[in-house]
């Protein structure tokens, strides 16, 4: 094989001296445009660090003047270096990309140091115990977040199962037929829901269901509804926004063969929007699913599972991981290991219904290739 | 199943700018019929009050008289869902539904509707539509694939077999051959004057070699400022209209010393 390729590499290397030569011999201006070879900022960088950063560690500094010292006078260096070897439009260049990324590194820092944290800490409880226990009976070691992932998934399916329906159907009344005053109130509304901090809708849920069953009332159903509370404006609005963008012509088209206007949105606009709204409403779920303060409020906690939503207090994830935080049995390593886990259970529920959106918005999404 | 169309001292409104004035015209059965006329003029406007199209924009509404072989569209009682699936429409882009396939695409007016047929009737009615659009050789191997897949002057082709599979009794088209290149618009033209012996067809359009090669009859709208509603100038044979047309106005446009 190799004798097959040698003669034309050769070829090509003989090739590539003549251009050179070519170049060469072009006159000064194809000659003054000097670059920095690739590897220099990476050399700079190398350098810098060694120097300032290893500079100051030994002078015993702390790490964080070593680190923002470094990206500084690295930030100057390569400025000036460049501008003397390539001129200012190639050095701005540089500058502009250096200030960027370093961004994109402090918008990382406390993204990375959550998802190392919770892994580090959560890790050691991350076991089978954690899945298949409650805490009922349990003082010290052992027991886990069953009851809890159980109480986190029946609450958030019941708000999902309430706001999903009124959130479509508030979205296509305010594409498809509102117009005027009414739904300009409730496009406005809508936008005031959206802010709603979460305990606001704690409290709303507390003091509604007071009313009708006295003070002190807790069920997983008020924290389902609160969480509807917060959860309707965002479908409303994902969903709007995706019944937005249906063409116009397809409505037209729909209309012009002799179908009435509720047949062309329920067979044309919501199938052709479907991947749209399925991942919208996904991410909605994602949003409300680890709220801690309105079930704080609403629902309690508890130690053993409880499936009946409708039925005395419930646990949930993130209320099972904060009073296991806050107010810890003895010995307290336990209590806090669970907590950490049960953070960990969160952040992966999250991320699957993240990449469930995704997939979801790539399954339905109307099939344009395939000639 | 082709009808005649009776316009009378028709005027259309969008809120109360007044678009079109007092449109009067007849159109037999089994001809072709161009609009012509600047932008702006209220060609598409009148073409969209004849299957009621233009009320979906609100605001929208008529005065006068409109009439399919002597029965009022705009007369009391008149549900516009139905004189839309007796006049049919194909609009300026082509717009298959993305969701359906070809073979759904062509049905969709029996799908949407949520009627019910059986496999081997809805196969006759796609094959038979898509012969009388001249697609059917091209896609007869593929009915399963994306309505979207096809080229444009195919999928205004799809578009014009959904539009007659739902076997309506006039096809109004607004400018249909203005995306597509020159040969898919002469394929297109073929259609129509196969088209017209089943149907009758309204077709507005801005060019005006079209208009001389398809059509029986021209009507030329004009406008005679920004602001002012559009009017029907003139409506003659199609071959008087570009030899000899009665108003200096015609004149002007189809010679084009227009403005």
């Amino acid at each position: 094989m190799s004798t097959g390729i040698e003669p034309e590499t050769s070829q090509q290397q003989q090739k590539t001296a003549e251009v050179r030569a070519l170049e060469e011999s072009l006159p000064s201006v194809a000659k003054r445009v000097r670059e920095l070879p690739a590897s220099a900022p990476w050399a700079i960088l190398g350098a810098t660090v060694v120097v300032v950063g290893g500079g100051l560690l030994t002078a015993g500094r702390g790490i964080g003047l070593a680190v923002f010292a470094t990206a500084v006078v690295y930030a100057a260096a390569v400025y000036l270096i460049s501008r003397v070897v390539e001129g200012p439009r190639k050095a701005t260049d540089r500058l502009v990309t250096v200030l960027v990324t370093t961004a994109f590194l402090i918008a990382m820092i406390p993204l990375v140091s959550v998802i190392v944290t919770v892994l580090a800490n959560g890790l050691a409880r991350f076991d089978v115990a954690f899945f298949t226990n409650s805490m009922r009976g349990v003082v010290g070691e052992g027991g886990g977040g069953y009851h809890a992932i159980l109480g986190t998934l029946i609450i958030t399916a019941l708000a999902a199962l309430m706001s999903i329906p009124v959130g479509l159907l508030t979205a296509v009344y305010l594409v498809e037929y509102g117009r005027g005053r009414l739904s300009r109130a409730i496009t406005f509304f809508v936008d005031v829901m959206t802010g709603i901090p979460s305990i606001v809708a704690g409290l709303f849920a507390f003091a509604l269901f007071a009313l009708f069953f006295g003070p002190g009332i807790r069920m997983g159903f008020m924290g389902s509804l609160a969480l509807s509370v917060l959860m309707i404006p965002v479908v409303v609005r994902s969903t709007e926004e995706m019944l937005k963008i249906v063409p116009n012509e397809l409505r037209e088209a729909a209309y012009a063969l002799g179908v009435p206007k509720w047949r062309t949105i329920l067979k044309v606009v919501l199938p052709t929007s479907v991947a749209g709204i399925a991942s919208g409403v996904t991410l909605a779920v994602a949003r409300v699913i680890g709220e801690t303060a309105p079930l704080l409020i609403a629902v309690g906690i508890t130690t053993g599972v409880n499936l009946n939503p409708f039925d005395g207090r419930m646990a949930t994830l993130p209320v099972f991981s904060y009073y296991s935080y806050v107010a810890p049995g003895v010995p307290r390593e336990p209590f806090i290991d669970r907590a950490w886990t049960a953070a960990l259970v969160l952040i992966i529920l999250v991320m699957v219904l993240n990449l469930a959106a995704r997939l979801i918005a790539r399954l339905f999404a109307p099939k344009t290739a395939g000639r | 199943m082709s009808k005649s169309i009776e316009v009378e001292n028709l005027n259309i409104y969008y809120g109360s700018f007044r678009a079109v004035e007092d449109v009067t015209m007849t159109i037999r059965p089994q001809t072709v019929t161009a609009l012509i006329g600047p932008s702006g003029c209220g060609k598409s406007t009148f073409l969209r009050s004849i299957n009621r199209m233009h009320e979906v924009i609100p605001g929208a509404r008529v005065e006068g008289k409109l009439a399919l072989d002597g029965r009022d569209l705009y007369g009391p009682g008149v549900d516009p869902v139905g004189v839309r699936r007796q006049v049919g429409m194909v609009f300026q882009r082509p717009n298959p539904f993305p969701t359906m396939s070809i073979y759904d695409n062509v049905i969709a007016g029996m799908r949407l509707n949520n009627k019910r047929a059986k496999k081997n009737v809805l196969d006759e009615l796609v094959e038979k539509s898509l012969r009388g659009a001249n697609l059917w050789k091209e896609v007869k191997d593929r009915l399963e694939k994306p309505g979207s897949g096809l080229s444009g002057g195919q999928q205004q082709r799809l578009c014009i077999a959904r539009a007659i599979a739902v076997q309506p009794d006039v096809l109004l088209m607004d400018e249909p051959c203005s995306a597509l290149d020159p040969i898919s618009t002469l394929a297109i033209e073929d259609l129509i004057n196969e088209l017209k012996t089943d149907y009758t067809i309204v077709i507005v359009t801005h060019n005006m070699q079209q208009a001389a090669r398809v059509s029986d009859y021209t009507g030329f709208f004009n406008i005679e400022g920004t602001g002012k509603p559009g009017k029907l100038v003139e409506m003659d044979e199609t071959r008087t209209m570009f030899s000899q047309p009665s108003q200096k106005a015609t004149e002007d446009y189809v010679s084009g010393r227009f403005g």
